[in-house]
């Protein structure tokens, strides 16, 4: 499979009054065409920040190291997302070959025009084509998601369709530029599990027929391992540990990987306790020298862990995790 | 079980709110349609249902947070038995102490221009329980620790500590007024996983120690099944299954019960469960099916559901009661 995008050592920082806080730290990944990648981790963890770093999307605050890259492959050859500065060239990722959908959909739809007239307005800005063919196109795709009577739910406003159909609406708009990856941030979590159930089929359907590349942010592991190829769990701006879905799901290799499946309520053992993740995660203000993890880390293994940061390591083919306690295992081997 | 075990009571429950002002377009939305049911005493009582559902409601309503508009509930503990249809002046006082609500949100419960001791002494003040500052204070610190607060907090604003740590102090200020009955509206929903446990052990332990009785109303069924003893299942206003957790989770018998347990995403990824998804969406409340409210999404929806409405009735286990025509054609099918 051909190379879609690749993010090398990306760092980012924010200005703000009271110092500087650092939102992603390090992170490297790449995305094949056609691969759907889960982005997992708790509230600050960074995954919502790195995602937006790839449509240059962060405010004016947003410091990115000088060795951070976002290269982007397309037809016409690579782009160097980082580098890219006027609103022209900005399309490319913002809504051209890059889409967004997002977590709250009545937040993401202006509230006083109609979808129909969102959807044509964002294919003209995308491409030449005229308002009859761009009207064409939104219709076809709101009924591909599963709108009944699109036609007329194209003249109707966000706040007449309900949960449901505003974030199939908002998966039609994202999609009807044909875009080479759409990354999802917790498309799902405003959604009864119901609906949740139907538009995971959808994107599931979606990703088969259109062949786009998806990061899919969210912190509901059961949602990643329904619709992910390969899973990367982030914690305080870090990645932590990397792998195909089912490795990453059934053999954890990271502490806090493992706490985070353990903190899960199970149907099928009523009986087992829950085991939270003790304490609280750190404010990014005071990041833990060393391993980040390791103010909540079970499994310490001594100073190292307070001291070095830890580096990934590989534990199977393709799955990686950054914590000492691979680092000895490799070295007694 | 005798009404002597239950804290709450509730017989043919129904609240309807008035919407639309004009003379000619007045309706009427049924949130909650007939409800009958019982809490028992220290029990951990789940209430499910999507959202529209009226699970939030039928909270408000056992909180007299709502007007009540058609039947009967009944609050009875070791000392007082109150009516909450008619409960008024000095009654509805003292009840506001014995019944109390945890939110959902603990970013926007908390004043953020108040210090935690604050937020937590305020319903003591409001209601007068303590005659000094010092005995106010000795209530909010027993509490904070009960909850597992760190008493130097005390004298910090809510920006400064984390979800879970918000979650812990709306959970003290519900409990500092010593209630008995409480009713937890979604208190983990806005949590992260890691800390989501950390809350539904200490509200499990709270209720243990306290002796409280749970109202916990979540959209969650595996976080339902985890800390609930009985659990209620709604749908458009209706209870459409109740039964012990154990008993409800091993054999549904609600179509929408079971179409609940499918659509959790499994964490196994070559399980899809998409056999039993449901289509379409709840409908509007203002607009609501004949018959059966279930049969416009059933796959099992016949002739007779459209037209007549099921009743709630006995199912085959202990406690178990379901409201359906077929359940029982339908438990020769796989769930």
């Amino acid at each position: 499979m051909s190379k879609l995008i690749d993010v090398q050592n990306l760092t980012l920082q924010f200005r703000t009054d009271e110092g500087l806080i650092t939102a992603v730290d390090d992170v490297s990944f790449s995305i094949d065409r056609g691969e759907v990648m889960g982005l997992v981790g708790e509230s600050g963890s960074g995954k919502s920040v790195t995602a937006k770093a790839l449509m240059h999307l962060n405010a004016g605050n947003a410091i990115y190291a000088p060795e951070s890259r976002i290269i982007l492959h397309t037809d016409q050859g690579e782009v160097d997302v980082l580098s890219l500065k006027k609103q022209s060239d900005l399309k490319l990722v913002r809504g051209g070959a890059i889409s967004m959908i997002f977590q709250e959909p009545m937040a993401s739809f202006a509230p006083a025009l109609s979808i129909g007239k969102q959807m044509v307005e964002q294919l003209q800005l995308h491409s030449d084509m005229s308002k009859a063919r761009a009207k064409e196109i939104s219709i076809e795709m709101l009924d591909r998601v599963g709108i009944s009577d699109a036609s007329k739910r194209f003249d109707q406003y966000a706040f007449e369709l309900s949960g449901g159909m505003r974030q199939r609406a908002m998966i039609a708009m994202a999609l009807s530029t044909k875009p080479k990856l759409l990354i999802a941030d917790e498309p799902t979590t405003a959604l009864d599990v119901t609906i949740q159930a139907q538009v995971i089929d959808l994107m599931k359907d979606l990703v088969g027929e259109f062949g786009m590349g998806i990061i899919f942010i969210t912190h509901d592991l059961g949602v990643v391992a329904q619709t992910a190829d390969k899973v990367s769990v982030m914690y305080l701006g870090r990645l932590i540990e990397e792998g195909p879905v089912r490795e990453v799901i059934r053999t954890p290799a990271h502490p806090y990987t493992q706490g985070l499946l353990a903190a899960l309520p199970k149907l099928e053992d009523l009986d087992s306790p829950l085991t939270p993740v003790p304490g609280d995660i750190p404010s990014p203000l005071e990041r833990p020298p060393g391993c980040v993890f390791h103010t909540r880390c079970p499994k310490v293994i001594g100073d190292i862990c307070r001291r070095t940061l830890p580096h990934a390591i590989d534990v199977a083919k393709g799955h990686s995790a950054a914590c000492h306690l691979h680092e000895e295992a490799k070295g007694a081997a | 079980m005798s009404d002597q075990d239950n804290l709450i009571t509730a017989r043919n429950l129904s609240v309807t709110f008035q919407i639309g002002k004009g003379l000619f377009n007045k309706a009427s939305l049924k949130a909650v349609d007939n409800v009958t049911l019982d809490i028992p005493k220290g029990s951990f009582f789940g209430l499910v249902g999507e959202s529209g559902s009226g699970k939030t409601t039928l909270g408000r309503a056992f909180l007299k947070a709502v007007p009540i508009t058609g039947g009967t509930a009944t609050y009875s503990d070791d000392e007082v038995t109150y009516d909450l249809g008619t409960l008024a002046g000095r009654e509805l006082r003292d009840y506001r102490k014995r019944a109390q609500l945890i939110f959902q949100d603990p970013y926007a419960a908390l004043s953020p221009r108040m210090t935690v001791r604050d937020i937590i002494a305020e319903p003591l003040e409001v209601m007068g329980l303590t005659k000094t500052r010092a005995e106010t204070d000795q209530r909010v610190r027993e509490i904070a620790a009960k909850c597992r607060l760190n008493l130097e907090h005390l004298r910090r604003f809510p920006h400064a500590f984390s979800g879970g740590q918000r979650q812990r102090i709306s959970i003290a200020r519900a409990l500092v007024s010593d209630p008995k009955f409480v009713v937890a509206d979604e208190s983990v929903a806005a949590l992260d996983v890691s800390i989501q446990a950390d809350v539904l052990n200490l509200l499990k332990d709270l209720q243990r120690e306290l002796g409280l009785t749970f109202m916990f109303i979540s959209h969650d069924l595996s976080v339902v099944a985890h800390t609930c003893d009985h659990v209620a299942v709604m749908y458009l206003g209706r209870l459409v299954e109740t039964a012990p957790t154990r008993q409800l989770f091993e054999a549904p018998r609600h179509p929408y019960t079971k179409a609940l347990f499918s659509a959790i995403p499994s964490l196994d990824p070559d399980d899809t469960g998409r056999a039993q998804r449901l289509v379409g969406e709840i409908p509007s409340p203002t607009n609501q099916p004949t018959g059966c409210k279930f049969h416009t999404r059933c796959p099992h929806a016949t002739e007779q559901c459209k037209r007549e409405e099921p009743q709630l009735e006995h199912a085959d286990g202990p406690g178990h009661e379901v409201s359906c025509h077929r359940w029982r054609e339908l438990m020769s099918e796989p769930a």
